[in-house]
């Protein structure tokens, strides 16, 4: 690498620019026309690139027909809830699972792996015909529904509770420690970096779901981001400013959240996939 | 943890485990059963009553033609998709190891995975429009096109296949540059010394060694493109000339079960998929002998 001409190095780097604009082309080209008046973004002779001003008039129109805080709110509920449930739910299991011995752990364990090996198409029929039974469509556990428990994160924190030493829970023993105990003084904190891991995963996750939200809440106050631009976009077909300015208010939180916690995003996503 | 508290470990096991068990029991494992159940029924109108028919959903199936539309263009999205995003987030990952700005390029490369499908496909939606989008402006200045993206039917699929390599490219260099970070630099400097050729390096070392991480981006990419939905459901109504082109098995799921309530048949489309996941998954495991090297193995 060292030896390597500074020609090539700059070849490389051409390259990686070019498909970096690539990649970052269609969100820049979504906040551009979410700025432009209608006349503007269908402009053709000459073309327009930028907006003549920065007007909110795209953004005020689209909130006047649909509430973004509610919609907001209802995302981040659900992943909220979701996250903090799962999380527990699946560290709690995991340990049990690669550290303690009992009776059919392995048959209950391969309940775990039938769930990850099935697409989630299979489930959605009864789990639809469940929450519409408990009458509880649109609602906010609605959305938080199949997400309440997490076979991939059970798997997941699994393997990392099984790559820790077994000298750590044995000291805790020594010192009278019950297994309650040692698994949230001593494990859980150990496991920290598989917990931030499974967390992003499942908020990103639930961030882009599209189907179930669609079919279980189709309220326009109780859709997430995701399902209610499929309802914005049927709703203004052909205002392109007003569809790109909806798609910006749906897009930006996500991606600050990235960009602050870029480096436990993507350690966080390296680490939930690898080795099968 | 003595003999005397075997029970205690058992009581503590059994307590951790509930509720994920109780959970998966409830929200998967009944219901898949359920979903068979409901694929030898026939579902009456607006959804309400249902009634015995044996395999009659399933010869349905069999002899709709659009069911095995929906299945080739399922099987060619995931074919146009997955090699060549492997292909360049493979070169993309070589060609960023060990270079300035690493983490710039990541970064980038990774954004479109932290936006929403429905919103990034309505971004595309625009980009694809046959008369203002940006695309067929750019085109127009090299004297090509207009093309009709979205509409021609002949076209679309692979509009919904360039959203779906640009979606996942990220996502799966992520993964490979974690996989070339494991790989120990004595490598390459013992076959430096011996005077082997850039290639000669990447076929010997670099593709044996990152087989694991290629196997895994290859396997999860198959699964989830032959489930895709939310890119051509965002992109392609059923209204358009390339909807028969371009519908996947579960946009026809979920068309026949939530649009038309047909649940029963729905339910039939979905061990469709479920049976050509699974076909799958057994042949990419079969040959995961042929190619796959785990280190210290």
């Amino acid at each position: 690498m060292k030896s390597k001409p500074i020609i090539s190095k700059i070849a490389v780097h051409v390259v990686l620019i070019l498909i970096a604009a690539v990649m970052i082309l269609p969100f820049i080209w979504m906040l551009l026309t979410a700025f432009k008046t209608q006349t503007e973004a269908t402009a053709l002779n000459p073309f327009v690139i930028f907006p003549s001003s920065l007007k909110f008039d795209n953004f005020k129109a689209v909130l006047a027909r649909y509430d973004f805080v509610i919609l907001y709110f209802n995302t981040f509920a659900m992943i909220g809830i979701r996250v903090v449930a799962s999380t527990l739910f699946s560290a709690m299991a995991a340990y049990a699972f690669g550290r303690l011995e009992f009776p059919g752990r392995d048959f209950l364990f391969s309940l775990v792996l039938f769930q990850m090996m099935i697409p989630a198409q299979v489930f959605i029929i009864p789990q639809y015909l469940m929450v519409d039974a408990l009458d509880m469509r649109n609602t906010i556990m609605a959305l938080v529904f199949p997400g309440i428990v997490s076979a991939f994160g059970t798997f997941l924190l699994r393997q990392f509770f099984m790559g820790l030493p077994k000298s750590l829970e044995e000291s805790a023993v020594l010192d009278g420690a019950n297994i309650g105990q040692t698994f949230f003084s001593i494990m859980l904190p150990l496991a920290k970096s598989g917990l931030v891991a499974l967390g992003i995963f499942t908020a990103l996750f639930g961030y882009k779901e599209l189907m179930w939200p669609m079919i279980i809440n189709p309220q326009a106050d109780k859709a997430t981001l995701s399902s209610a631009l499929s309802l914005i976009q049927g709703a203004y077909t052909v205002n392109y400013p007003q569809l790109m300015a909806a798609a910006v208010m749906a897009t930006w939180p996500m991606i600050l959240i990235y960009v602050v916690f870029q480096k436990h995003f993507i350690q966080g996503i390296a680490s939930t996939g690898g080795k099968l | 943890m003595g003999v005397g508290s075997k029970k205690s470990t058992w009581a503590w096991g059994y307590g951790m485990i509930a509720p994920t068990i109780i959970g998966l029991i409830i929200l998967n494992i009944i219901p898949s059963f359920q979903t068979v159940y409901y694929s030898f029924f026939k579902t009456g109108a607006f959804g309400k009553g249902s009634e015995f028919v044996g395999l009659e959903n399933y010869s349905r199936l069999i002899n709709d033609s659009q069911v095995w539309q929906a299945t080739w263009n399922t099987i060619r999205y995931t074919l146009l998709v997955i090699p060549p995003a492997i292909i360049i987030s493979l070169i993309l990952a070589v060609l960023v190891n060990n270079i300035k700005g690493k983490s710039i390029y990541r970064t980038i490369y990774f954004l479109p995975m932290v936006a929403a499908p429905a919103a990034v496909t309505m971004v595309w939606r625009w980009l694809y429009n046959n008369q203002f989008g940006l695309i067929n402006q750019i085109l127009g200045y090299v004297g090509i096109g207009p093309i009709n993206w979205i509409e021609n039917p002949s076209v679309a699929i692979y509009s919904v296949a360039i959203i779906g390599i640009w979606s996942t490219i990220g996502y799966n260099m992520v993964l490979l540059l974690a996989g070339l970070q494991e790989i120990p630099q004595d490598y390459y400097e013992a076959a430096d010394i011996d005077g082997a050729s850039m290639f000669s390096k990447t076929v010997n070392i670099t593709l044996p060694l990152l087989s694991p991480q290629l196997f895994f981006v290859s396997v999860t990419g198959i699964i989830q493109g032959i489930q895709v939905f939310d890119v051509i459901f965002m992109l392609i109504n059923p209204s358009m000339p390339s909807y028969p082109t371009t519908v996947s098995l579960v946009y026809l799921f979920y068309n026949n079960t939530f649009k038309y309530s047909d649940r029963g048949y729905g339910s039939a489309i979905v061990a469709l998929i479920l049976v050509i996941i699974l076909i799958l998954t057994f042949i990419q495991v079969k040959l995961q002998n042929k190619w796959v090297h785990y280190m210290g193995e």
